[in-house]
C-alpha cells in the first residue's frame, strides 16, 4: 500500500508525542534516585579550611593528631625513610614558609614544630595534573583521591609543591601498626595524601587531627560560613599560607 | 590437491584438539558452587535475583557515589537504609568471603581486585 500523506502526518504526529514520554517518565524515575543520598548527619561546607595556631606550643615530642591520622587512614610506617608515606607531619619554620625566616625571627617560631599537611588548594595543580582524574576537588573545597584510578604516574606529587602526597613503592599492609578495619589501606602503585577526614565529615564527625589534639592547636571549618571558628580566628589575627606566591591558594592558614 | 591425505588428516588432527575442551566435558554438567549466605540477614540491600546479576554494578555505582559524590546512604528494595560500603556493609554479613565471594568468582574465573585496599573480614578472625 502507497503511504497517504494523511497517514504519514498522523504517524508523524504520534511519534512526536511519544518523544515526550521520556522526560515525563525520566521525571517519574527521579523517584528512583532518591535511593542515595547522603547522611542527615553530615557536616556539609562550601569551602572547608584547616587553622593551625602557631602561637600555641605542642608540648614537646607530641605527636597526637598524627598517630589519630594515620592510625584511622591505615597510614603505613615505613622503616625506610626513601619509601615514607605521609598524611600529616610535622616540618620546622624555615622549611615550612621557605623565604619568610631571617635572623631575628621569633626564638619560639623557630624552635616549633609547624604541622603540615595537604593545603586542599584552591586551584591544586595535582588536579590539573592528574592524567586519570584519580584526583579532583570536591565541591566543598576538598582535594580527594580516588584510588580506585590512581595509575601510579606520580604527576601529582611533581606537580604538589608541599610535598603533601606520597606513593606506596612497597605493598604498605605489613608496614601498618594496627589496622582500621573500618577503612581501607592503599595497595602497591597508588599516590595517597590527607583527605580532610572526608569520610568522617560524612558522619558528622571533625577531622581526627583536630578532634585529638589537646591543646587545639588545630582548628576547622567552613570559610563560607563567617560564624565560622576558622573565620573567627582569621578575624581575630594574623594568618600566614605556604608558598601563597605559588598562587595554589592553600586552605590551611597558619595564625603568628 | 597434493598430499590430500596429509592435509585432511592435518586438519582432523586441529580441530579435534581445538574442541577438545567439549567432546572432553561433554554429559557431565558442571558443579555450580554452593555458597554459604549469611545466618543473620535474610535480604540483601536488592533482591537475590538481581544481586546475582548486577552486584557488580551496584557496587560500583556504590563507590562512585561515595567517591566522588559524597553521598553514603542507599535505601535498599525493603526500605532499609544502608551505608555504602563493601568493606562494612556487605562484609559486615557476608563475613566469610572464601565461602561467597571467592567461590563464585573462581567458577567464573574472574578476579577482582578489590581486596588489595579493601580489608576482608578473613583476617578479622
Amino acid at each position: 500500500m502507497k503511504p497517504s500523506r494523511r497517514g504519514f502526518l498522523k504517524i508523524a504526529g504520534v511519534s512526536v508525542l511519544g518523544a515526550g514520554v521520556k522526560p515525563l517518565v525520566d521525571a517519574l524515575a527521579g523517584a528512583e534516585t532518591q535511593k542515595i543520598s547522603r547522611d542527615p548527619k553530615a557536616k556539609v561546607g562550601r569551602r572547608w579550611a584547616m587553622v593551625v595556631d602557631l602561637k600555641k606550643p605542642c608540648p614537646e615530642g607530641c605527636r597526637d593528631c598524627i598517630e589519630a591520622c594515620h592510625s584511622i587512614h591505615n597510614v603505613p610506617s615505613m622503616p625506610n625513610p626513601k619509601d615514607e608515606v605521609k598524611w600529616i607531619w610535622t616540618e620546622t619554620f624555615p622549611h615550612a614558609f621557605p623565604g619568610q625566616d631571617h635572623e631575628f625571627l621569633d626564638e619560639s617560631l623557630k624552635r616549633h614544630p609547624v604541622i603540615v599537611m595537604c593545603n586542599h588548594c584552591e586551584n591544586p595543580p595535582c588536579v590539573r595534573v592528574c592524567p586519570t582524574k584519580a584526583t579532583f576537588k570536591r565541591e566543598d573545597g576538598i582535594v580527594m583521591m580516588d584510588y580506585h584510578r590512581c595509575i601510579g604516574c606520580r604527576f601529582c606529587m611533581a606537580g604538589c609543591p608541599f610535598g603533601a602526597r606520597s606513593l606506596n613503592w612497597r605493598d604498605p599492609r605489613p608496614f601498618i601498626k594496627k589496622t582500621n578495619r573500618e577503612f581501607p589501606t592503599r595497595t602497591r602503585g597508588v599516590v595517597e595524601k590527607c583527605n580532610f577526614c572526608e569520610e568522617r565529615l560524612a558522619r558528622g564527625l571533625m577531622p581526627a587531627c583536630v578532634e585529638a589534639c589537646k591543646e587545639r592547636v588545630l582548628a576547622f571549618g567552613d570559610l563560607e560560613d563567617a560564624e565560622s571558628d576558622v573565620r573567627r580566628l582569621l578575624r581575630l589575627r594574623t594568618a600566614i599560607r605556604r608558598k601563597p606566591q605559588l598562587g595554589t591558594g592553600p586552605q590551611v592558614y597558619y595564625l603568628v | 590437491m597434493y598430499n590430500a591425505g596429509k592435509i585432511i588428516l592435518g586438519l582432523l588432527f586441529f580441530v579435534g584438539l581445538v574442541t577438545f575442551p567439549f567432546w572432553y566435558n561433554a554429559g557431565r554438567a558442571a558443579v555450580p558452587p554452593e555458597l554459604v549466605l549469611p545466618e543473620k540477614e535474610k535480604e540483601c540491600v536488592e533482591p537475590a535475583q538481581f544481586m546475582r546479576a548486577k552486584h557488580m554494578e551496584l557496587i560500583d555505582q556504590w563507590r562512585n557515589e561515595v567517591v566522588r559524590k559524597g553521598n553514603r546512604i542507599y535505601v535498599g528494595f525493603n526500605g532499609k537504609k544502608y551505608d555504602m560500603s563493601l568493606q562494612n556493609t556487605c562484609m559486615g554479613c557476608h563475613k566469610e568471603k572464601e565461602k561467597f565471594c571467592d567461590r563464585c568468582h573462581n567458577y567464573v574465573a574472574v578476579a577482582p581486585n578489590c581486596w588489595s585496599c579493601h580489608i576482608e573480614p578473613k583476617e578479622m578472625r
